[in-house]
């Protein structure tokens, strides 16, 4: 039977079919993503600008108007930074809740956001007067830099505080991520009460996260660093499948737990300090992601790590392009809207499942 | 301070960057090109769309930012959200060839992606001065083509700055006021370097807070310390907290020589704070008004 194929004993969906269903979503996300906007373009227009974008990059004549510029240079760097910024969340919130083998594990446990949200508000609200080399140095990459280079830190001073003796207590370091991000959020405090009014609002922009700063450098950059980090999951969900059983198991069937521990922290923290650094907060699709990921198609890393990267980028381009049409001219900032629609679905995946969590 | 951060720009377009940018140069041209007037038209800013009115060249605005809401018919003009999350799309949705604000507008990157787009883009820097108005009504003739009609409504602003300007240098006494912001919580008092005390100090009044630069809480200690005689506030601020008798229930404001004669003035926020072409009421009332509290 065809369906057979395609569904495991458990009655979930297969490794091939999940991934295909989770691909399937990403490209229908795109091409929503892409058809809507404030700005009128007709649909049937867009192969055609695409084609002629393309032909651009390869040197030759291009056709020039309105809808070209606002498709080639603002919808589409856009439409790809949701589809980088979702996958490497969905795929950060994977690995974390792997890593503490608990479902409600998120990337921010590890400090990476509030590191990076610290750092975003130290350069916005010291950076011209107190940090003056920053602009200087950095130009307009400022806070990008900042906020990646502020969101490691943080995640590795978490790290070593969960040591013990070389080897890494998960629970220490969850507890030390609690405490890390108390800090932290004290910090923002005390930069929101010296700011000036611009610079606080600036900052709680920044904290509610949007893809509007889409260049396409940018994309290229936090694309990349998403890609590569993918790559490095992968290898990870063997080991993590090991963990899962239990770290002395895992110890006994050979997986190198140490060096798992070490590896799933710094890809997670890599892929969401480069998404954060760009567009500020995205929240819950780390948290969202992975679950669905494991109710249709079980809690196997090799289908979880690459289906929650795939539906977290379906979710975060589907999200954008409500928040960049409901309220046209005028634009939702993208992490109000997330929260919006995932702590509902996830509380009702709570009282769904309060049973197994 | 992020403004200067962010304006730097380095335009560092590499990966598809590079190649995207020089699959278009004919709109880096399109920016470039020489100013006929304005035929679609969008202010970032309350002040700058009261001058449009008042210039009579409504007709071109295509859309206007959340705060501008004088005059009422402004209110009914399309919004393009608050104007430090502007959407690139969005305004380039409503087509305009002209785009006017401060330099509160932003995020920097969306500002770029629609000079790119071929709109021009004209900020005033705001620094909570005359000239600053002065500005605006230039920036707003030279868009709109209607240069001779923003001189001759600068040459009448002007006139009336300085007669407002002359009442006030005649005052023989200068009231000691505290311009305060209390929507909910604790309140905010502007100190330095606020659209509020620039106005205070034109009023010829001393603002009570010198000590610390932009809004922030202040306790009732230090309420009673800077001894205010005369609280500034907006109206809507009053209506927010529920009227003014609820206003002086507000325990930081009892230990005020100001709670004594319940001393308020209240002004319409864009009036008080928006460094328009009503500036020079705004400053004359707050003038008045404040003397009048400590006769």
């Amino acid at each position: 039977m065809a369906a057979s194929r395609w569904r495991t004993p458990a009655g979930r969906l297969s490794r091939s079919a999940a991934l295909l269903l989770g691909a399937v979503l990403v490209l229908l996300a795109m091409v929503w993503g892409a058809a809507s906007g404030a700005y009128a373009i007709a649909p049937a227009q867009l192969p055609g600008i695409v084609w002629d974008g393309l032909r651009g990059l390869l040197g030759g004549a291009v056709q020039q108007g309105p809808e070209h510029l606002v498709f080639l240079n603002i919808r589409l760097p856009r439409l790809l930074m949701g589809v980088a910024a979702g996958a490497g969340l969905g795929l950060a919130g994977a690995l974390m809740q792997g890593l503490f083998r608990n479902p409600l594990a998120d990337p921010g446990l590890i400090g990476v956001s509030s590191g990076a949200a610290l750092a975003a508000g130290i350069t916005i609200v010291l950076g011209g007067m107190y940090l003056p080399w920053l602009p200087r140095h950095l130009g307009s990459w400022a806070l990008v830099v900042m906020a990646f280079g502020g969101g490691l830190a943080v995640t590795a001073v978490v790290y070593v505080l969960g040591q013990v003796q070389g080897t890494t207590r998960i629970g220490l370091m969850l507890l030390a991520g609690i405490a890390i991000n108390a800090l932290a959020g004290a910090g923002l405090g005390f930069l929101s009460f010296i700011s000036t009014d611009e610079q606080l609002r600036n900052l709680q922009m920044w904290l509610l996260g949007s893809l509007g700063a889409s260049r396409w450098s940018a994309v290229g950059l936090v694309g990349s660093a998403v890609a590569l980090n993918t790559l490095a999951a992968l290898a990870l969900a063997r080991p993590l499948n090991a963990i899962a059983l239990g770290e002395a198991q895992a110890n006994l069937l050979g997986v190198a737990v140490e060096k798992t521990k070490r590896r799933t922290v710094l890809v997670a923290a890599l892929a969401v300090g480069a998404v954060t650094a760009t567009t500020g907060i995205i929240g819950f699709i780390g948290l969202v992601a992975p679950h669905w990921v494991r109710l249709i198609a079980g809690p196997d890393h090799r289908v979880v790590l690459p289906g929650s990267a795939l539906l977290g980028a379906a979710l975060v381009v589907s999200a954008d392009a409500v928040a960049r049409t409901i309220v046209k001219p005028a634009e939702l900032p993208l992490g109000v809207l997330t929260a919006f629609i995932g702590v509902p679905l996830f509380l009702a995946m709570l009282r769904q499942f309060r049973s197994k969590v | 301070m992020s403004d200067i951060l962010l304006s730097r720009r380095v335009s560092l377009q590499w990966l598809g960057g590079a190649a995207m940018a020089s699959a278009m140069p004919a709109f880096a041209q399109n920016s470039a090109q020489v100013a006929a007037p304005a035929r679609r038209l969008v202010s970032l800013s309350g002040a700058l769309t009261e001058v449009v009115y008042l210039l009579n060249a409504q007709s071109l605005l295509v859309g206007t930012d959340t705060t501008s809401l004088f005059p009422e018919a402004a209110q009914k003009t399309t919004k393009v959200g608050y104007v430090r999350q502007l959407s690139a799309e969005g305004l380039l949705s409503l087509k305009p060839d002209a785009v006017v604000g401060t330099s509160d507008a932003g995020p920097p990157v969306v500002l770029d992606q629609i000079r790119q787009a071929g709109v021009r883009v004209a900020l005033v820097k705001a620094e909570h001065n005359w000239a600053e108005v002065q500005e605006k009504v230039k920036v707003v003739g030279r868009e709109t083509g209607r240069v001779a009609d923003a001189e001759k409504l600068l040459a009448q602003l002007d006139t009336q700055w300085s007669s407002v300007q002359a009442q006030v240098a005649k005052a023989q006494r200068k009231p000691r006021v505290l311009f305060v912001l209390a929507h909910s919580g604790s309140p905010q008092v502007a100190g330095r370097g606020t659209a509020a005390n620039a106005l205070i100090q034109y009023a010829g009044c001393v603002n009570a807070i010198d000590q610390f630069d932009g809004y922030k809480p202040l306790t009732a200690e230090a309420m009673a310390s800077a001894a205010p005689e005369v609280i500034i506030n907006t109206t809507q601020g009053i209506e927010a907290l529920g009227g003014e008798q609820a206003f002086w229930k507000r325990p930081e404001l009892a230990l005020t020589p100001a709670f004594a004669k319940k001393a308020l003035v209240t002004l319409e926020a864009s009036h008080l704070l928006g460094f328009g072409p009503r500036l020079p009421t705004a400053v004359q009332a707050l003038h008045m008004r404040s003397l009048q509290w400590v006769a």
